[in-house]
C-alpha cells in the first residue's frame, strides 16, 4: 500500500514540476485572493491583521479546490481513469497517494502564503512549531476531503462546478479550527490551540478512513 | 424492485400518512391551546415544533447512513432508495428547523440569524445535504450511483458529531439540551415538555411517512428509465426491421 501510494504521489508531483501548473496558476491565484482581501478590508484599519488567520486559510481552502481539481484532471484524459483502476495499485495506496500530492502542494503554497500574510498584512509568525502542526494537520484534512468528493464527482461533466457544492461546506469545520489555532499560535497561547487541533485531527482521520476503504468502490463502480 | 413498489404502495403508507396528520394537527393544536410562558410569551410554544424538527434532521443523516452501509453489504437497490430518500427528506426537516429557529430567534435575541456555532453547523449540514442532491442529480442511475451516494452519507454521518458537540467546544449561546440537563423540569415547563414529546413523535412519524413516498417515487423513476431505455431499444431495432433494409443487424 505504502509502495503503490508513494508511486502514485510521486507520479503526481512530477505532473505538477513539469506543467507547472501549480507554480504558474494557482500560487498566483492564492496571492492574488490575499492582496483582493487587502483591497476589500483597509489595510490601515486594523481590520486586515485581526483577519490575516481568517484570511490565509480561506485562500488555502480556495487554493485546495484548484489543487483537487488538478490532481482529477490529469487522471480524466486519455482514458487514465481505466489505467488507474486496470492497474492493480492497491485503492487505499492511490488513495494515499493522490491525497499527499494534493497535501504537498498545499504545504509548499502554505509555506509561501505565510511568507505573503507576514509581508503584506505584517503578521507576527510566532510560535513556529503550533503553526506547522496547524498547518499539517489542516493539510491532511483538507486534502483527504477533498480527495473523496473529487473521486465522486470524477468523470461528471459537471464536477468543476459540484465540487466546490461538495467540499466547502464539509471543509468550514478545518477553516474554524485551523483559525482559531492559528490565532492562538500568532498570540503564543498553546493551551487554547489544543482543541481545535484535536477538531483538525479528527476531521483527517475521518476523511482518511472514508478514502482508504471508500475510494477502491468509488473509482471502480462510479 | 416491484416488491418494494407493491410494499410502498399498499396500506402500510397510507397508514403512516393518516398518523402522521393527525399527530401532526394534535402537535399544533396543543401548542396553540398552551399557556403562553412568563419570559417569551406566545413564542415558547415553538418548543412543539423546533426541537423535534432538529431532531428528525439529525435522525435523517444516521438513517441514511445505515441504509448506506447495507447498501454497500447487500447491494440491494431498496437501500440505496431510502439511503437518498432519507437525505432529501433530512434536507427538508434541516431548512425547518434552520426556519424556525430564526423565528423563535427574532424575539430572543433580538435578530433573525446570528453566527451561534448550532445554527452556524446546522446550515452547514443543509449545504452538505444540498450536495448529496445536486450530486446525486448528475449521477447517471445504477451501481455506481448507489456506492458514490452510500459513501457520501457515510462521511456526512462523521460531520454529526462537529454539529452535536458544537455547542460545548464553541460556548454558543443557544439554549443548551434542555432535555440533557440533569432535572428537565426546571428548564421547561411539563406541559411545554408534552408538547415536545408528541412533537418528536409526530415529526419522526411524518418523517417516515415522507420517507416511504419518496423512496417509492425514486423506484417508479427507475422504472420509467428502464421502460424508456426498453422503448428506444425496440424503436432502433423496428428501424433496422423496415423494408428497405432486409438484413436486421447489418450496420
Amino acid at each position: 500500500m505504502w509502495a503503490d501510494a508513494g508511486l502514485v504521489a510521486g507520479k503526481d508531483l512530477r505532473i505538477e514540476l513539469r506543467s507547472r501548473v501549480g507554480i504558474n496558476q494557482v500560487l498566483p491565484f492564492s496571492l492574488v485572493v490575499l492582496v483582493l482581501f487587502a483591497l476589500a478590508l483597509d489595510p490601515d484599519s486594523g481590520t486586515l491583521d485581526a483577519a490575516a488567520p481568517g484570511l490565509f486559510w480561506v485562500a488555502v481552502l480556495l487554493s485546495s479546490l484548484l489543487a483537487t481539481q488538478r490532481s482529477f484532471a490529469v487522471e480524466a484524459a486519455d482514458g487514465n481513469r481505466d489505467g488507474l483502476r486496470m492497474s492493480g495499485l492497491d485503492p487505499a495506496g492511490l488513495f494515499l497517494g493522490k491525497a499527499g500530492a494534493v497535501a504537498a502542494q498545499l504545504l509548499v503554497l502554505e509555506a509561501l502564503l505565510l511568507v505573503g500574510i507576514s509581508l503584506l498584512y505584517g503578521t507576527d509568525l510566532a510560535s513556529f512549531g503550533l503553526l506547522a502542526l496547524t498547518c499539517l494537520l489542516a493539510t491532511l484534512g483538507l486534502a483527504g476531503a477533498g480527495t473523496v468528493y473529487g473521486v465522486m464527482a470524477f468523470g461528471l461533466r459537471v464536477r468543476e462546478t459540484l465540487l466546490p457544492l461538495l467540499v466547502l461546506p464539509v471543509m468550514a469545520p478545518v477553516l474554524l479550527a485551523a483559525t482559531r489555532s492559528f490565532e492562538a499560535a500568532i498570540e503564543r497561547d498553546a493551551g487554547a490551540a489544543t482543541s481545535w487541533l484535536g477538531v483538525l485531527a479528527a476531521f483527517a482521520v475521518l476523511y482518511f478512513v472514508v478514502g482508504m476503504f471508500g475510494f477502491g468502490p468509488l473509482l471502480e463502480e462510479a | 424492485m416491484s416488491e418494494t413498489r407493491r410494499s410502498s404502495s399498499g396500506r402500510a403508507p397510507a397508514l403512516l400518512g393518516w398518523a402522521s396528520l393527525v399527530l401532526v394537527g394534535a402537535t399544533v393544536g396543543l401548542g396553540l391551546v398552551l399557556p403562553k410562558s412568563a419570559e417569551q410569551a406566545e413564542y415558547s410554544r415553538l418548543i412543539a415544533i423546533h426541537p423535534p424538527v432538529a431532531w428528525v434532521s439529525y435522525v435523517a443523516v444516521v438513517v441514511a447512513a445505515i441504509a448506506a452501509i447495507a447498501c454497500l453489504l447487500t447491494r440491494r437497490a431498496s437501500f440505496d432508495r431510502l439511503n437518498i430518500a432519507s437525505l432529501e427528506v433530512g434536507a427538508v426537516f434541516t431548512a425547518l428547523t434552520l426556519a424556525t429557529g430564526s423565528i423563535w430567534s427574532r424575539p430572543t435575541w433580538g435578530v433573525w440569524w446570528r453566527w451561534d456555532p448550532r445554527l452556524t453547523t446546522e446550515a452547514l449540514l443543509l449545504a452538505v445535504l444540498v450536495g448529496a442532491v445536486a450530486l446525486r442529480r448528475a449521477l447517471p442511475p445504477g451501481r455506481g450511483r448507489a456506492v458514490v451516494t452510500s459513501v457520501f452519507s457515510l462521511a456526512t454521518l462523521g460531520l454529526l458529531p462537529l454539529v452535536h458537540f458544537s455547542v460545548e467546544l464553541w460556548r454558543s449561546q443557544h439554549q443548551r439540551g434542555t432535555l440533557l440537563a440533569p432535572d428537565p423540569a426546571t428548564n421547561a415547563d411539563s406541559p411545554y415538555l408534552g408538547a415536545m414529546f408528541l412533537g418528536f413523535v409526530a415529526f419522526t412519524v411524518l418523517y417516515s411517512w415522507m420517507v416511504v413516498q419518496r423512496a417509492r417515487i425514486e423506484a417508479l423513476e427507475e422504472d420509467a428509465d428502464e421502460l424508456m431505455l426498453g422503448r428506444a431499444i425496440a424503436e432502433r431495432r423496428a428501424e433496422g426491421l423496415g423494408p428497405s433494409d432486409p438484413a436486421p443487424g447489418v450496420a
